[in-house]
This record gives C-alpha cells, structure tokens and sequence, in this order.
C-alpha cells in the first residue's frame, strides 16, 4: 500500500506527537510511525504512571495523560498512524520525494521526513545467548503471532510480566507449558499470577525457577534448554523457548540512512533541527546539538523551529505568515474552535 | 567526597570520585564508563545493572519490589545485583567496589 503525505514522522512520543499540531498549524499533513502498538513512546511503554513535574504550566502531570492530552491536541490535523512497525529504508526518488517502507511493507512518500525517535524503537530484549540466532523464527520466538503452531508441543516461556504470564495461561490448554522465572514473585496483573499459581498446583503447567544459560540444538530446532538456578546448571527438554524480557530500545534502520550520527544520536543545528540530510530532521532525545538537555520541553522547542522549516520545503512559493493561536481566525477555524 | 571502585566489562577497574547527592549509575555514567541507563534513572529499564561486592550488599538502601521488577527484565542476575540509578551514594559506602553486569 503507499500513501503520500507532506510529512511523515517517525516515533509517535510526546515529542512527535506535538509535532503533529505545529506542522497542522502550517497545514502541513502528517503520517506517524511507531513500532510500538500504541502511541506515546517511552512515556506510556515505560513509565505512564511515573509523574513529571517540569512541563510548562503543569505542576505534575502523569506521563499517560500527557501522552493522551497531546494526542487530543494534534487530534484537529488528523494524523494517520501507522503502528507495530518500524522505519525501515528510506531513498529519494526523481520527483523529489522521500520513499519510506516499513516493516509491514507499506510506502509512504513525503517531502520531508521528522525523526521523533527518542532512545530509538522499541525491540524485544534478547537473551545473551551467543546461538540463539540460529534458533529465532525457528523454535525461538520473541512474540507469538500463529499459537496453533505450538499445539501439542513442549513450550517454555521466560520472564515475570504479563506477556509471560497472559501467555503461559492461555497456551496450557493446547500445549506442554513451562514457565521460568528468576524468582516466584511476578510483576504481571495480580489476577494473571492467581491463574498462573492455580494451574501449577493443578499440574496444568509447570514454574521452574531459573535463568537461561545456553540453548542445545541443531538446524534452528532447539533440542534443550540449560538453565542457572543457584549456580547450579540444570537443562529442560522443549520443543520451543519464548523469552519475554520486556523491551529495549536501539536506533535500529535510521542508522544506515547516512545521516551524521555521534553516539548513537543524530547531529542538527539548531536553528532549524535538520540533519546532515536537507529535509531530514530530528527532534526530540533523539537529537544532539551544542547544550542539548533532554527533556520533552526541549522537544517541543524544536518540533515548533522545525515545522517553520518544513513549510518551505512543502510549499517553495509560499510565504508563511505567523500568527498567533490566540488571536487568528484561520488557526481558530483548523483547531476548530 | 569518596570514592568508588567500578570493574568494567574487559574486568579493568577504575576509580572514580564520587559526591554525596548522586546515584552510583550516575557516578559512573558521567566518569564515561560504558552503562547505558536507558530511561535516565527512573528505574524503567534495567540498564544499568551492577554487581555490588558481597561485604558491600548489606550496607545498601533495600532492594524495593520496582527494583526488583526492574531486575525480572535483565540477564545474568545474582544475589549480589542491584540498578546502580537505585543507591544513592554516602560517606558510609566510600570505597565501595563494582562490577558493570554484562549487555
């Protein structure tokens, strides 16, 4: 599927999600990327109920409703959101348009391109296992997306939160579950662990207490696993291993786009927040400039300097007039108030 | 002022000054050393896992259930590991030796 756009901004935080509203103001269109399966970034994946206490006007506010009231702002310019996927190759073509596929395979071209990727995307945390390459998408899973193929087939899940959890409780039914955690207390939902602690003392599924040492195989099929409790090895039979260790983030695919990176963050100016790249900008924690402090008021700096810019790469013989949202009708009527 | 000693992940070790006031994750992210504390020390992520030497453990703040959650999401942990954004650095811990947990 492709799509045209004016901008397409990639990672749907707080800081892109503001972006969204500045660019509107300049009527300027948005499609939004993220490879999570909501929106709000590190503030709703990490720590929505933590609250901040430095955003301008706001004594505190919890980092979900500040997630949800961003949203509510950029909600008049209508963003589309093309979630659970990540930025995958970007090239330039002849119309002078960016192409941008994702992982889902779709293409979206832009005139111009707002990474808004904070610590970069969201990406399962694998387990330090020099071999376990050989075994994802194999018998090792991160994710599980077809669960009849697990019918009947010994299955051990790691981890404490509710992906294990949910998992192991849902799976005992069609298949050999065991659960391995690094310990018997458990950070999912209290009712996931009832269940879970409910089916073991029915002998529905099994909880070992342990921490992966090494897989044992051959040809991408696992044949043990070996795991560390105390010090002490022991190893488990299993057809399949699902390690939900949570997330992490890593720059990912942006990395070979080209643009000048230092330390795994992208360099602007700061006048206009574009990269090494014309029309390439980065915003947000994502960014490094001389003094940059990463904060979110930072960003909303830049996602306004930012779309100043991109009006001109959008539209050349314009002349953009700024106006104020307090006072000018045209804004009133696209805010729709 | 004191200080702490941090072993690194080719088993070099370093001292480094520390002030009261700060973190041993933040004591040892602005000496340069290589931990990643992701989410910035609000303990959201489990990057900055360190193993505190045995004599050491007792003398820390307790671990509390968010650390603990925080460490479900890690590899390789031992009695002896703690998030370094969690203990806050005093006079009482001068001297006190680190090891950076592996990636």
């Amino acid at each position: 599927m492709q799509h045209k756009t004016d901008v397409i901004i990639i990672g749907a935080g707080p800081v892109g999600l503001f972006a969204v509203f500045q660019l509107g103001l300049l009527n300027l269109q948005c499609h939004m990327i993220d490879n999570l399966d909501k929106i709000g970034g590190q503030c709703s994946e990490l720590y929505p109920e933590k609250p901040i206490y430095d955003i301008p006007s706001r004594p505190t506010v919890s980092a979900q409703e500040l997630v949800d009231q961003l949203f509510e702002q950029a909600k008049p310019f209508n963003p589309t959101f093309h979630l659970n996927q990540q930025a995958e190759k970007l090239e330039k073509k002849d119309d002078n348009f960016w192409y941008l596929t994702t992982s889902n395979n779709e293409t979206i071209c832009a005139k111009c391109i707002v990474i808004a990727a904070g610590a970069g995307s969201f990406v399962p945390r694998k387990p330090p296992v020099e071999n376990i390459k050989d075994f994802e998408n194999n018998s090792v899973f991160y994710a599980i997306r077809d669960k009849k193929k697990l019918a009947n087939k010994k299955v051990l899940i790691a981890g404490g939160g509710d992906s294990a959890l949910d998992w192991t409780n849902e799976l005992n039914s069609i298949c050999d579950v065991t659960l391995m955690h690094r310990r018997k207390e458990f950070r999912a939902a209290p009712e996931s662990v009832s269940k879970m602690l409910e089916l073991e003392k029915d002998g529905k599924i099994k909880f070992i207490i342990g921490q992966i040492n090494s897989i044992k195989g051959s040809s991408g099929k696992i044949s043990e696993i070996e795991y560390k409790n105390d010090n002490k090895i022991f190893s488990i039979k299993t057809d399949y291993f699902i390690p939900f260790y949570g997330l992490k983030m890593e720059l990912g695919p942006i990395a070979k786009w080209g643009l000048n990176i230092n330390e795994n963050r992208i360099e602007v100016d700061t006048e206009k927040f574009e990269t090494s790249v014309p029309s390439i900008f980065a915003i947000g924690d994502i960014n490094v400039y001389p003094g940059k402090l990463k904060l979110i008021l930072s960003g909303f700096h830049e996602a306004a300097l930012m779309a100043q810019k991109c009006f001109t790469y959008c539209y050349p013989d314009k002349k953009n007039v700024f106006r104020y949202t307090t006072s000018s009708k045209e804004l009133h009527k696209k805010l729709g108030v | 002022m004191g200080k702490i000693f941090v072993k690194d992940r080719g088993g070099v070790v370093h001292e480094l000054k520390a002030n009261e006031g700060l973190t041993i994750m933040e004591i040892i992210r602005d000496a340069g050393l290589d931990i990643e504390a992701a989410c910035g020390g609000c303990c959201a992520c489990a990057t900055c896992h360190v193993y505190v030497e045995d004599k050491w453990l007792e003398k820390l703040n307790d671990i509390n259930e968010d650390e603990e959650s925080m460490l479900d999401q890690a590899f390789n942990v031992k009695k002896e590991s703690r998030l370094g954004c969690q203990i806050d650095f005093n006079n009482g811990l001068d001297g006190i030796k680190l090891t950076l947990a592996p990636e």
